[in-house]
């Protein structure tokens, strides 16, 4: 096996997860059990009574079938009918199981997240009751570990879908129908998702990174998350500052702490703290980061963020100022 | 048992000046523009599905350009752009232009032979229904070639599909297209309906019809019952998206919804598989009866099997949709139907497997192909039992997973059968055999390059490769086993060119076909390879199932038919008892007319609302003329008043 265990179904992480390939592997046997008697079965009724000289009409064809083949047949198939409802019945009885697990009622104290899709990346608030505790960040999520999760999923453009293999099935962004959905994950690990609904020219490149960890790890994780983006220190990363502040770049993003505060695209607040940009198709390092910003529509096309002109000097400084919005 | 290869002397012209005066009547004018007026079935079924054989060539080659594309990862070989055009094109080529027409195709050419009639029932509609689908197939991919090709994926759902998110005409000409390939849908569904239900040979009853033809009759009635949701969903969508007109069905920001989109959708799309599906049944039934010697075991099961499932299809839709936010008790409901539509398909395979058993298989090609079919499609059916419970299929929904159990039930499920079909009744159509071998080397090539191709998609989607994505990135691993899947597309390519190629041959320089060549049980294998235009100089009577291995010519035939009008004999709905002469129309242009005048207005409908009131003008016009000078068909009945029961002629006579 040579894909990755980090986007799964049967590498399970969350108690959900864990309960679906579960009931696959019961699937699994039971209809390969199945398809390799009908396979044996099908091989002897052909090689029994096999004719090799074959258009011989006096022995190619029986007219009448004899009565008590035939009763003998019927009886046979009555019974592979009735032991093929039960084993479907059985089945069922697994299935309805499962999802009694997986929609069980939530934990009113769960950690609520609230994700938006869009064309082509995800929007990540982690809610809070104090408006300023609110922490908004982009394609990348982090639980902690054991404890219950409730995502709030939206969509304000086309139909998405929440996946991400490791923890639970996936769930549809229908815009217009906001709805939630639940897992408390079980062990700490990174994992990838991937928008599951075709949602347009860049479909394929709108994936997430999803990172479960030990709940210490996680709150250290929001913490720093909730402040507002560290201030320069050094003065190329000044420069950079004023090299974005001055761009088209605060059209559409956000870093707080600063006069950007634009929603179109990916909150930055805390971009050089991030394993992945443009939706998890480029690793987070220096050079993508600079292929990106100068030209994202070669990288992605279709992607709605354009290319940028600058020059050497100002695009360091700006590499230096986002590496350092840790 | 007086099985033989000929053809049955009693249902044969007694003398060559009779045989020539009724082929003068019943062939086509000669010239392309005969050609353009045909009503005979086995003209329209043959422009079918060579046709639709071509759209299935044309939609592979899109398949191999998209295997190759991802057979590496952030491969650059198409772009995203032309990527979502290939897959669109590709899924909606093979549903609406290869596999249903396809079908239809077969349908229209042997139902009126295996019922002993003349020609199908509404001629005209039925050559007019061929035309609205090439001109179905000629919009879909003239917007393909000037870069207007549909992106939006063969189901083209709401919002994405909308004008907000898919400006341009690629998505107006999907809608279009689809209303005009499902107005040649109903035509044909209408014409087997009648043909089967009205023009039976006598003593054909409902019991002792073959099963394709069966498998037909419940396909027509899914048609007649599904395509119109579809024809719905997309006027909708057009109207959605047509300047000025501007509803907004499925606009969430002014209170439409994007869910009834896929609720209308599906409620055709469930059906849709299974108006493939089943017509391939009956031939699986044909073929495995034939091959093994015996009348199909469980023929009244096999029948309520075919019409519980067309039941069923309709009752699942919704396990299209277990991921999106709909309420969980219509979940468990929709699962349970799922999973209940194994259970006929099942007793099928029951059923073929206990005739080969308790028969006298000859593995000859075309069982060869059946043999495939049923391995395939029980592993598809299967997967399919999978995708039916709501946990695994929140897992597996619109992954790998999904797209290899689809292929497995259509291309197992459908195209083998249809191969196997191709090398049954090739004899039949064109009067020569394809060649044994290049056939054996046919199935096990398309046997290996299909299971490379698509079982390594099932680990596919399991490991998280979602549908519709052009590329992926090289850390999700996905790379090795998608080069394999290259690698099985490139061996049912080469397949496909061996077929192509037999048959080819066969047609130049095959061997001449006699009129039975596989001792086969049924009415069209009476007469000539191929059928002269009248298909049966007498037509026959049936008593049994079986009729070809019960004693053909003992049976009376049908005489007393005109032999200076295209007259047909009309049969009772449950026995087939004679009720009256009934006269087809003539060939003609109109058809063809009509069928220029639909297609052009959805051509123009893409760009402005008022193609509709022209083209309603301009097909009134055509419509008058196609009915004019009393060209409608007569009713005969030359019966004793009060009521006809059976008609004095044309009678039934027992050969001399």
């Amino acid at each position: 096996m040579s894909a990755a265990e980090f986007q799964s179904a049967l590498n399970p992480a969350a108690s959900e997860s864990a309960h679906i390939a579960h009931l696959w592997w019961i699937f699994f046997w039971v209809t390969l059990v199945i398809f390799a008697l009908v396979a044996v079965f099908l091989f002897i009724a052909i090689l029994r009574n096999l004719r090799r000289v074959p258009d011989d009409p006096e022995r190619a064809i029986i007219p009448e079938p004899a009565q008590a083949t035939e009763s003998r047949a019927t009886k046979v198939v009555s019974a592979l009918v009735v032991i093929t409802v039960l084993i479907l019945f059985a089945l069922l009885i697994g299935d309805f199981f499962t999802g009694n697990a997986i929609y069980a009622t939530p934990d009113p104290k769960a950690l609520a997240i609230k994700v938006t899709g869009h064309q082509w990346w995800w929007e990540v608030q982690y809610q809070d009751p104090q408006p300023s505790e609110i922490v908004t960040t982009a394609n990348e999520i982090h639980v902690p570990v054991g404890k219950a999760v409730k995502l709030e999923l939206q969509s304000t453009d086309v139909i998405h879908s929440f996946w991400v293999p490791n923890i639970n099935g996936k769930k549809d962004l229908v815009p217009g129908h906001p709805t939630t959905t639940w897992f408390t994950a079980r062990r700490a690990g990174e994992f990838r998702g991937q928008c599951a609904e075709y949602c347009g020219e860049q479909h394929a490149h709108m994936r997430m990174v999803f990172v479960a960890e030990p709940p210490d790890a996680f709150s250290n994780w929001l913490s720093a998350q909730k402040k507002p983006a560290p201030e320069p220190s050094s003065d190329s990363q000044r420069r950079g500052r004023e090299v974005f502040l001055a761009s088209q770049c605060v059209m559409c993003h956000t870093i707080q702490g600063t006069k950007a505060r634009a929603t179109l695209g990916p909150d930055l607040t805390h971009i050089g703290a991030r394993k992945m940009i443009a939706a998890g198709e480029l690793p987070n390092t220096r050079g993508y980061l600079a292929g990106w910003i100068l030209n994202a529509p070669a990288l992605k096309p279709g992607v709605r963020m354009p290319p940028n002109q600058m020059s050497a000097d100002d695009l360091n400084a700006l590499l230096d100022y986002l590496e350092s919005l840790k | 048992m007086n099985v033989s290869h000929a053809p049955i002397a009693s249902l044969s012209a007694p003398n060559e000046q009779a045989e020539r005066a009724l082929a003068a009547l019943w062939t086509r004018p000669p010239g392309l523009l005969g050609w353009l007026c045909s009503t005979n079935h086995k003209d329209i079924g043959r422009r079918y599905v060579v046709t639709a054989f071509i759209f299935f060539g044309m939609a592979g080659l899109l398949a191999a350009a998209m295997r190759i594309q991802l057979a590496f990862p952030e491969n650059h070989f198409l772009g995203p752009d032309l990527y979502n055009q290939f897959f669109t094109v590709h899924g909606t080529t093979m549903m609406f232009l290869f596999a249903v027409p396809i079908m239809e195709g077969f349908a229209l050419y042997f139902v009126p032979l295996m019922v002993g009639t003349r020609n199908a029932a509404f001629p005209r509609l039925n050559a007019f229904g061929y035309y609205a689908y090439l001109g179905g197939g000629l919009l879909l991919w003239g917007g393909f070639l000037v870069n207007a090709g549909a992106d939006a994926g063969w189901f083209a759902y709401t919002p994405l599909s909308g004008p907000d998110f898919s400006p341009g005409h690629r998505v107006d000409i999907w809608a279009d297209m689809i209303t005009l390939t499902e107005i040649s849908a109903l035509s044909g569904a209408v014409v087997v309906l009648a043909t089967v239900f009205k023009q039976r040979a006598p003593g054909m009853s409902l019991n002792r019809i073959p099963l394709f033809v069966w498998a037909q009759v419940v396909t027509s009635f899914m048609i007649i019952f599904a395509m119109p949701a579809v024809m719905v969903v997309t006027a909708f969508l057009a109207m959605d998206r047509l300047a000025h007109v501007n509803t907004h069905f499925f606009n969430p920001a002014e209170g439409g919804d994007a869910l009834l989109y896929q609720h209308l959708f599906w409620f055709f799309g469930h059906p849709e598989v299974y108006i493939i599906f089943i017509p391939a049944t009956g031939m699986v039934s044909m073929i495995v009866e034939t091959f093994s010697g015996r009348r199909l075991f469980g023929y009244p099961v096999m029948v309520l099997s075919l019409i519980a499932t067309a039941f069923i299809g309709f009752g699942l839709w919704v396990h299209h949709m277990f991921a999106t936010p709909i309420p969980l008790l219509g979940r468990s409901f929709f699962s349970a139907a799922s999973m209940m539509i194994a259970i006929p398909s099942g007793i099928q395979i029951f059923c073929w497997i206990v005739t080969l058993w308790t028969g006298r298989p000859r593995l000859r090609v075309p069982l060869l192909f059946v043999c495939g079919f049923i391995l395939l499609f029980v592993l598809g059916g299967l997967t399919g039992v999978m995708l039916a419970s709501v946990p695994l299929d929140l897992q597996m929904h619109d992954t790998y997973f999904v797209v290899a159990h689809f292929h497995y039930v259509l291309i197992g499920g459908a195209v083998f059968p249809l191969f196997g079909a191709f090398y049954y009744w090739f004899p039949k159509w064109t009067g020569r055999m394809l060649n044994d071998s290049l056939g054996k080397w046919n199935f096990w090539t398309l046997f290996l390059g299909f299971n490379l191709t698509f079982f390594p998609m099932h680990i596919l989607g399991l490991h998280g490769m979602t549908r519709r994505i052009y590329t992926y990135v090289a850390e999700t691993g996905w790379g090795d086993l998608n080069l394999l899947a290259t690698v099985g597309a490139g061996i049912i390519a080469l397949s496909v060119l061996l077929f192509i190629v037999n048959a080819v041959t066969a047609l130049r320089d095959g061997i001449f076909a006699v009129a039975n060549p596989w001792l086969a049980p049924s009415l069209e294998w009476s007469t000539n390879s191929p059928p002269p235009a009248y298909n049966f100089y007498n037509l026959p009577s049936v008593s049994d199932a079986e009729p070809l291995w019960h004693s053909p010519e003992q049976k009376p035939v049908v005489v007393g038919l005109s032999t200076e009008k295209r007259e047909v004999l009309n049969t009772t709905i449950m026995d087939a008892v004679p009720e009256h002469r009934y006269e087809l129309a003539t060939d003609s242009i109109w058809p063809l007319a009509l069928g220029i005048v639909v297609t052009l207005t959805m051509t123009f409908v893409v760009f402005t609302p008022w193609a509709v009131p022209w083209g309603m003008f301009f097909s009134l016009l055509v419509l008058y003329a196609w009915f004019w000078r009393g060209n409608e068909p007569k009713f005969i009945v030359e019966a004793a008043k009060p009521k006809p029961q059976v008609a004095a002629q044309p009678t039934l006579v027992a050969p001399a």
